[in-house]
């Protein structure tokens, strides 16, 4: 790392520093929210930094996108522009220079110096040497969906819990969309579609050689579902005539539950796959989960259990 | 390598601090996940350490985002409900959406 490196480095967790504060601290909720949405995309750029690709594509999809649709969103629910109400959260006084500071300041140096002794994991050679036997190229996707693939089923379980809580707390509001005066955004929302599945096709594809996979790919196709929505488009997934689109989203966790009962059964440890057909049960795997993973950011999205029908009046319980 | 190591404690004492001393819940809710964020950054630093990078971290990791949207959506849900409970009256803005006042 040059001097450039570091400098960069420098300002990137300046920035971070900053925004981090401003979205926990700012006085205005709305400016809170897009400063958590510009530090998800300038963490996106520190995780390149840190040789973590992988992670990188996760958090521009996931934690930036998605998480940033989802609190857009829930403002708009929770501040019908009352002002600012919520003004002056915190406010410096002098017992805070004297006391807080300093202590914040000797805690967070504390952690520092803790975490610089942390010794290194020793897992790296040990992954990189079972790859060949993985069926994939990819370090990072043969520990997600090979080596510690119980980790991933019980992810997309807490994935496909969320959306079944969701849901249970009611019908979703009616007004999935803005009213929009414009109908440049129904025309976008219909371009860029099809671009979104392409993007989302070609993550799932590389993932078994390069940083992608699953969880990017299905989480840039539950932006491109959420975009739609936006769009005014309704929301199909629990109506009979459009299929069974309900049953993708449990289909990444049967999918992957089956997996590992059939290759303990058939003699292996739990998720043990015969490594001759490794690399296709993976590809199965990958594409189911992905799909899973894009219907439920989606159905999180609706924040309730969507109707069968599109406009039966609603009431809450 | 020690700058994010610096930059992870600053943002774990950051969320830690919203965490506790934020009224609003939806601050609150950021707090918290600015706090996941500095742990997960502590993690991938950790991972770099190590000759060769060892991709488990950055698996944990990726697992953990997921969970983190997961916690996110379910604590939003969980918020506008409340939210709407205890609204005292709806407001003429708000009851152009069907459904949302009769909380």
């Amino acid at each position: 790392m040059g001097l450039v490196g570091q400098v960069f480095d420098a300002l990137l967790a300046i920035a971070l520093v900053w925004l981090a504060w401003q979205a926990t601290r700012a006085a205005d909720l709305f400016r809170a929210v897009v400063s958590f949405i510009v530090f998800g995309l300038l963490m996106a750029v520190a995780w390149v930094r840190l040789e973590a690709p992988d992670i990188a594509l996760a958090e521009a999809a996931i934690g930036a996108g998605a998480t940033g649709a989802l609190l857009l969103s829930a403002l708009d629910r929770l501040a019908p522009r009352r002002g600012r109400s919520w003004a002056r959260v915190w406010r410096a006084d002098a017992r805070t220079w004297v006391l807080w500071v300093p202590a914040v300041m000797a805690l967070a140096g504390a952690l520092t110096a803790a975490a610089w002794q942390l010794p290194a994991p020793g897992l790296g050679a040990v992954a990189t040497g079972a790859l060949e036997q993985s069926g994939v190229d990819h370090a990072v996707t043969a520990v997600l969906l090979n080596f510690r693939a119980l980790d991933t089923l019980l992810e997309i379980g807490v994935l496909v819990l969320a959306a079944v809580a969701v849901w249970s707390m009611g019908p979703a509001p009616a007004a999935s969309a803005p009213v929009m005066p414009s109908p440049t955004l129904p025309m976008l929302g219909r371009t860029l579609f099809p671009v979104f599945v392409l993007v989302a096709a070609y993550l799932l594809w590389r993932g078994s050689h390069a940083p992608g996979g699953a969880f990017p790919a299905g989480a840039v196709l539950g932006a491109g579902g959420i975009l739609m929505l936006l769009a005014g488009a309704q929301p199909w997934i629990r109506s009979a005539e459009h299929g069974p689109w309900r049953a993708i989203l449990s289909a990444g966790f049967a999918v992957m539950l089956f997996a590992a009962i059939v290759g303990a059964l058939a003699g292996g440890a739990f998720f043990e796959y015969p490594a001759a057909i490794a690399s296709h049960a993976i590809l199965v795997l990958e594409v189911t989960a992905g799909m899973s993973i894009a219907l439920l950011l989606f159905a999180v999205y609706l924040r309730g259990e969507p109707h069968p029908a599109a406009d039966t009046d609603r009431q809450r319980c | 390598m020690l700058i994010y190591l610096a930059l992870a404690s600053v943002l774990f004492v950051i969320g830690l601090h919203g965490l506790f001393t934020a009224r609003n819940l939806l601050r609150r809710l950021l707090s918290l996940n600015v706090l996941t964020t500095a742990v997960f950054l502590l993690l991938v630093v950790i991972a770099r350490k190590a000759t060769p990078l060892d991709p488990v971290p950055h698996a944990m990791v990726l697992t953990g985002i997921v969970i983190a949207v997961s916690t996110t959506a379910v604590a939003l849900a969980l918020v506008e409900r409340i939210a709407l409970r205890h609204s005292p009256e709806p407001e003429p803005s708000a009851s152009t959406r069907p459904g949302e006042e009769d909380a």
